[in-house]
């Protein structure tokens, strides 16, 4: 019984002290990010990589998530005789909550990931130690790129989700016979720039700094041999979709997005 | 430097897709739009708004001209709607509002009924005619209670 209490106590001080760590490392980062030079042309790579390289799996899957929902909106609608306002229903829910929530989802999987995985490999291959020698901060060389690029994506592809969320709804519901019109000016009379598209925007934009700073944090700070190198890159997906969800829901109930 | 020119177009390519993706969201379905019309505010006080909300439509012979922007109870327990319409219309000030909704069970909207008056409603006035909006429910509540009346005269 004691030893329970003592290991429930000891697991919420090293809860404590990860949060912290992690906090520590977006610090250094930032810190870092104020120093010359400005590593432009590490930036440009990493949107590449992480931006760029996403955009097939992004576009295939907001089309996707947008079909079914116009299919699912429809068959609902349809009990109400208001098809009519399917477009407000794939525009809205997409925009408010599956566009940003599921952009990062899909880009925690696809770079946030390698992004874990590439710095752990660097750190256990000894590449980090060599930049050291070389006397130049790793992370101002490796991490802080990747973490900016990483926010600065989010929001760019989330908006990219979206658009191709509306057309895929639109496919459908078209093709399901709903006025193409119809879909459009329920599109744009519910959705406000203010509450919907700027609380978008937000959320993706955290959610952003969030899988930057979970997946540098879980490479640089994994253990240098290849089963931590692993256990960190499970760690990163683990651990960032967890914390989407969960601060999507605070985002939520906070800025009322 | 490493020659990556391909590489530096795609991200260049990808970045003004997305400007576009947001601006799309933006612009054309958030409505937003950089300084565009002169809006003056218009204010009336209705009975009964039903269903009215703010952002609602307001409108003249079924054109949309404005929007609501917020809804209040003024002193005497009357819906006070505050709505923002083009300020180039010139709208006498006999003019008269009407919630009036669009389709059976559609949302609610302003409409702008002309009147015939010289003078022009200015920034900040008040339309003093008004027709509140009709619950259907009361509606059909009088009809029975009509029904009823009439039956027991016979």
């Amino acid at each position: 019984m004691i030893t329970q209490l003592a290991n429930l106590g000891a697991r919420s001080i090293f809860f404590i002290e990860e949060v912290g760590r992690v906090a520590y490392f977006g610090g250094q980062i930032l810190v870092a990010a104020a120093k010359r030079p400005i590593r432009a042309r590490r930036f440009v790579d990493e949107v590449f990589r992480l931006g760029v390289l996403s955009l097939i799996i992004i576009c295939v899957c907001g089309l996707a998530v947008g079909a079914v929902l116009g299919l699912q909106g429809y068959n609902t609608l349809e009990r109400f005789g208001a098809t009519d306002s399917l477009g407000t229903v794939v525009g809205l829910s997409l925009i408010r909550e599956l566009g940003p929530v599921l952009t990062a989802l899909l880009t925690t999987g696809r770079a946030g990931s390698a992004t874990t995985a590439e710095i752990g490999t660097m750190a256990a291959t000894e590449q980090l130690d060599g930049l050291r020698m070389m006397s130049i901060n790793p992370i101002h060389y490796v991490v802080m790129p990747k973490a900016f690029a990483m926010v600065f994506v989010m929001p760019l592809l989330s908006a990219l989700f979206i658009v191709c969320g509306i057309a895929g709804g639109y496919l459908v519901g078209v093709f399901w016979g709903i006025d193409p019109g119809s879909y459009m000016t329920g599109l744009e009379s519910a959705v406000t720039f203010q509450d919907d598209i700027l609380g978008s925007f937000l959320k993706s934009l955290i959610f952003g700094i969030l899988v930057g700073l979970i997946s540098t944090y879980r490479g640089y700070s994994s253990e240098p041999t290849s089963a931590g190198v692993s256990a960190a890159t499970t760690t990163t997906v683990v651990e960032a979709s967890v914390v989407i969800l969960i601060f999507d829901y605070f985002i939520t109930a906070l800025w009322g997005v | 430097m490493r020659n990556n020119t391909g590489r530096d177009i795609a991200v260049g390519l990808f970045v003004i897709a997305s400007l576009a993706a947001i601006a799309y969201l933006a612009l054309q379905l958030g409505g937003l739009s950089f300084g565009g019309e002169e809006t003056m505010r218009i204010y009336a006080n209705f009975d009964e708004i039903g269903g009215l909300k703010p952002r609602a439509p307001v409108v003249v012979a079924g054109v949309r001209v404005g929007q609501v922007d917020s809804i209040g109870l003024a002193e005497d327990y009357r819906a006070r709607v505050a709505f923002d319409v083009e300020s180039r219309l010139e709208l006498p000030v006999d003019s008269s509002a009407s919630i009036v909704t669009s389709g059976v069970l559609g949302d609610r909207y302003i409409s702008l009924q002309l009147g015939g008056d010289d003078l022009i409603l200015a920034d900040g006035d008040d339309i003093e005619f008004v027709e509140s909006a009709v619950v259907l429910e009361r509606l059909i509540g009088q009809l029975i209670h009509n029904t009823n009346i009439d039956s027991s005269k016979e």
